[in-house]
């Protein structure tokens, strides 16, 4: 059986502990990235990380982005979403079609 | 643009022949190939993005809570409530396979039932705003594990289907292009070798005739004047 870990600042992420998730606190990019290696290499599924500490962390992240596990998922954290998991859905279409759809979508729309 | 050099004969124009056969199908199954990812990953990617946007919304709610929690609660007293154990929460992995893609399915459990109404703290020294804030998290939670696995799926899609469209392209545009230029280069080459090897037999024989004609002449030449002498 797998587990789901967060990662953030203590207050973003100190209520998920009561869903029973892994709750690993971070204050900073580096030791957040030890806890993804570390949860990369344990039995994690998804690791949730708030958006500030996984825009520290994009090199990392996008080398795991590779591997079919552990999902990493940006959340917003407690002062709000800064747009990064936005973002990133629009890379995974960038990366996919060879332009921003959704922009492209949205200006074609009107013609 | 032969970029190496290639011998000139039959065996290796079948050879490239063989190799230009293999290319194009190739080439016709990865294009069928990006285009199925495609399809898949555009349902995808919409769901993700709307599951984002749900996720956004729910945890800035309970985020909003959660803080409204802390200022009316004592810093430890939030803090034991919450470290007191909940039974850890695991998730049953499963795989799917989208076009020899394996992209993982998740099914959340929790390990004793009652997720549902039980906080996990007591009800006691914890204020009411605490139990809307996790209430609000446990509305966020199924939405979150569905994104992680959408998202998921749509990442190794989309790295697929570059992947597939940079072998399509490398085809298309590299591979094919030489082979073709190359079997164009050995028949021209085969050609031009027959020409002249067809002009030199020509060649040949019209100097074997001339010989001939000479010989003839120089016979014709020596009766001639043996004729006189012998009358």
């Amino acid at each position: 059986m797998y587990q789901v870990g967060v990662i953030g600042d203590r207050d973003s992420v100190i209520g998920f502990k009561a869903l029973g998730m892994t709750v690993r606190e971070a204050e900073s990019g580096e030791k957040a990235a030890e806890l993804i290696r570390q949860m990369a290499s344990d039995k994690f599924a998804v690791i949730y990380i708030t958006e500030p500490l996984a825009e520290e962390n994009q090199t990392l992240i996008q080398v795991l982005r590779q591997q079919p596990l552990p999902a990493i998922v940006p959340i917003p954290s407690i002062t709000g979403s800064t747009g990064l998991g936005m973002r990133q859905v629009k890379e995974s279409v960038r990366k996919a079609v060879g332009i921003d759809l959704f922009d492209s979508a949205e200006s074609s729309a009107d013609e | 643009m032969a970029r190496r050099q290639i011998n000139p004969n039959r065996m290796e124009l079948l050879r490239l022949k063989k190799q230009l056969v293999t290319a194009r199908r190739g080439h016709k199954l990865l294009k069928d190939k990006r285009d199925e990812l495609m399809r898949q990953f555009l349902d995808k990617i919409k769901v993700n993005q709307q599951l984002r946007l749900r996720v956004e919304k729910l945890l800035a709610a309970a985020n909003r809570e959660m803080i409204l929690a802390r200022a009316v609660m004592q810093p430890a007293v939030l803090e034991t409530a919450l470290l007191t154990g909940r039974e850890s929460l695991t998730l049953g992995i499963d795989s799917q396979n989208i076009m020899s893609v394996h992209v993982p399915l998740f099914d959340a459990t929790f390990e004793s039932s009652g997720m549902s109404e039980n906080l996990p703290y007591g009800l006691a020294t914890v204020g009411g705003e605490l139990d809307q804030a996790i209430s609000a998290l446990m509305e966020a939670f199924p939405v979150m594990i569905e994104l992680a696995e959408v998202e998921k799926t749509a990442q190794l899609l989309a790295d697929e289907i570059e992947k597939t469209r940079r072998r399509v392209n490398s085809l298309e545009y590299i591979l094919i292009p030489e082979l073709m230029e190359n079997i164009r280069s050995i028949t021209m080459k085969m050609d031009e070798n027959e020409r002249g090897n067809l002009t030199r037999l020509m060649k040949v024989k019209d100097m074997i005739v001339e010989q001939a004609i000479q010989e003839a002449r120089r016979r014709d030449q020596a009766a001639a004047a043996q004729e006189p002498a012998g009358v």
